[in-house]
């Protein structure tokens, strides 16, 4: 993490920890599952227990199997849809913005069409006509949401690469004669990689939420467990409203770490990219150890050169405060 | 003026992707669905309206694709949407009857969110590094949870178990719809928990958007002037806000097709009588027609609330005004 110079803050940190466990229990979670998830082979409705730790559903399928069995799916889905949308918008919106003239009139109001698209409507739209077969296929589905969630990150990055078009460094390729592909994308690209990381999260986190819900209201696959699957059949037999709280709520709550740890990750990004945030983000203890006035309100907030911890610092740079 | 031009524009054109989706996507998709939901209807509907059904989705043969994008085109500047397959009443009618609620709803909301959110964001940049910055992972965590699964949640505990708010529907069973105090009261009642749910997954956003643009803010010399004018500190967080929230109001009409997508599935949840609820029977019983009405009239009605938000930023930032800077 050092060699991305990732600000060390617990935020990043905590953002960190939970999605490595996520990603722990995508790759073994399946192999963990103390039982197969659609077998219907216990008593139906059990509570919590050492054998069940998450109960059985009413026809008596192990809950704490799904969720685990479940987290595959998810996770993939998800990653696939988001790294498939990052690509999209990169080469939409890197040439939008290398190009310029006609083609970047063209490439931004295509997106500008799909921003205006709201996303959901649009992917049931197109879902409610795939056939049952293609509904079960993780790859149709996550190119699906690809589709739609990739225009906001084109936008962001043909911003930035118009900006960087014409500093000295890519008008020095020019000049030597590289290609333009070469260019955009060994020259401009490398410069747009923390807006690119953060676009990247962005999409993950929109296709998590996009796959929950066109599961959760039966678009998918119902015999392909995820953890929208799980939430759908926990809504049609009235789990929420039979107190039985332990097969929808451990499915959301993954749901939402997931989301919570791409979005502190994001924090770490931001600060990254924008390095007066770095040093708001500290607590009034950690700005003494550093040195800087108690409170900071007026006047420019200081940029830390180096992480926020305390031991790591060197030589915080002078806080201009008034 | 240019710029109110190109945005309409632009809006003008994402309306007819939308249509255009919305007549390709039968004709185009594998496996025909439309044959599969007319066999379905065989017998349950008449000659009349099977041929109107098959009409809409291209199982009309006699004439080319041109013509009959023509003719939807046509049907639909005159409002007709199609029959719908389940409820056997024309799609706009039962549309009109759903759309007000969720326009309220994720109306009032939406500006809600914003105006809490905004201010929220304001004060936390101002006081940055106290220990209310410790809302920021909290929020985050509310964002993070899809919006269905906290209405859900919310449901459960304060509906169901705690009986503080009424669960399902929009208006109790014993008022009569219309414009009566007992009606407008019992609507208010039955929609705070709708809403409550829909501002706290989404007030995140504006929170942390408004915190870092406030931070950035403050470091500008305008700010300090202020100050050193000896303006009260209320005066000058009001004058550092007012520049800061010029992003989130550009922001504003693309959150806006986000949060409809969210609130759907909070109607769904809680029952509520608008086009969520709708849109999740439509979709079980494949009912293409009013599918295909629903997403049109979501799509306009977020488009056109994009534009109102357009118009407002266009109002605040009389730069925009001359460099058409969208």
């Amino acid at each position: 993490m050092n060699a991305l110079r990732l600000p060390r803050s617990p935020k990043v940190l905590l953002g960190a920890g939970i999605l490595l466990f996520f990603i722990i229990m995508t790759v073994i979670g399946p192999l963990l599952a103390p039982d197969d998830p659609s077998a219907t082979s216990f008593a139906p409705n059990l509570t919590p227990s050492a054998h069940h730790w998450l109960g059985t559903t009413s026809l008596g399928q192990d809950i704490f199997s799904q969720l685990l069995v479940g987290a595959r799916a998810t996770m993939v889905v998800a990653l696939l849809a988001g790294l498939v949308a990052t690509v999209l918008s990169m080469t939409i919106g890197i040439t939008a913005g290398y190009f310029g003239g006609v083609s970047d009139d063209g490439l931004t109001l295509l997106s500008n069409v799909f921003l205006a698209l709201p996303g959901l409507p649009l992917l049931i739209v197109i879902d409610s006509y795939l056939p049952v077969g293609s509904r079960s296929n993780a790859f149709v589905i996550g190119l699906i949401i690809s589709l739609t969630g990739w225009a906001w990150g084109a936008r962001v990055l043909r911003a930035q690469t118009m900006s960087l078009r014409n500093r000295d460094f890519v008008e020095a390729a020019r000049i030597i004669g590289e290609k333009r592909y070469r260019i955009m994308f060994s020259e401009i690209a490398p410069n747009l990689l923390p807006i690119l990381a953060s676009s990247l999260l962005f999409t993950v986190l929109y296709s998590i939420g996009a796959y929950v819900t066109l599961a959760y209201i039966g678009l998918t696959s119902t015999s392909v467990w995820n953890w929208g699957t799980m939430l759908y059949w926990a809504q049609s037999n009235n789990a929420p409203l039979s107190g039985e709280w332990y097969w929808f709520v451990p499915p959301g709550i993954c749901i939402a770490l997931v989301g919570t740890g791409l979005a502190l990750l994001n924090f770490g990004i931001d600060e990254f990219i924008n390095p007066r945030l770095r040093a708001a983000g500290l607590t009034s203890r950690q700005r003494r150890a550093l040195g800087l006035p108690r409170r900071v309100r007026l006047g420019l907030t200081p940029v830390l050169r180096t992480g926020a911890t305390k031991k790591t610092v060197s030589a915080p740079s002078r806080a201009v405060s008034p | 003026m240019r710029m109110i031009a190109r945005r309409i524009g632009l809006y003008v054109l994402t309306a007819w992707v939308a249509i255009t989706v919305n007549f390709m996507l039968p004709r185009l998709m594998p496996g025909n669905p439309i044959q599969n939901m007319i066999g379905k209807l065989q017998g349950q509907v008449t000659a009349q309206e099977m041929n109107a059904i098959r009409l809409s989705f291209g199982g009309d043969t006699n004439h080319g694709l041109i013509t009959q994008y023509f003719t939807y085109i046509t049907q639909m500047f005159h409002g007709n949407l199609g029959i719908s397959i389940t409820l056997g009443a024309s799609v706009s009618s039962i549309l009109r009857e759903s759309v007000p609620w969720t326009v309220g709803l994720i109306g009032i909301s939406t500006v809600l969110s914003f105006v809490i959110g905004t201010f929220c964001g304001a004060m936390l940049g101002w006081t940055r590094g106290s220990r209310f910055d410790s809302l920021i992972p909290t929020a985050t965590f509310f964002q993070a949870v899809p919006y269905f699964f906290l209405g859900t949640v919310m449901l459960l505990v304060f509906g169901s178990h705690l009986h503080l708010f009424p669960v399902l529907g929009a208006y109790s069973a014993n008022v009569t719809p219309g414009w009566n105090w007992a009606f407008v009261g019992d609507v208010i009642r039955y929609g705070e928990l709708p809403v409550i749910s829909i501002v706290l997954s989404s007030i995140a956003g504006w929170m942390l958007g408004m915190r870092n643009m406030m931070i950035t803010m403050i470091g500008e010399d305008f700010v300090l002037m202020a100050v050193a004018k000896g303006l009260p500190r209320r005066k000058v967080i009001m004058h550092a806000a007012r520049n800061a929230v010029l992003p989130s109001i550009a922001n504003l009409s693309l959150a806006i097709g986000l949060v409809v997508s969210g609130a759907l599935l909070v109607e769904l949840v809680f029952n509520y009588p608008g086009v969520g609820d709708l849109l999740l029977q439509a979709v079980l019983n494949e009912d293409y027609p009013l599918i295909q009405g629903i997403f049109l009239v979501i799509t306009l009605t977020v488009l056109a609330a994009n534009l109102i938000a357009d118009f407002i930023y266009l109002a605040l930032d009389p730069r925009t005004r001359t460099e058409a800077a969208l």
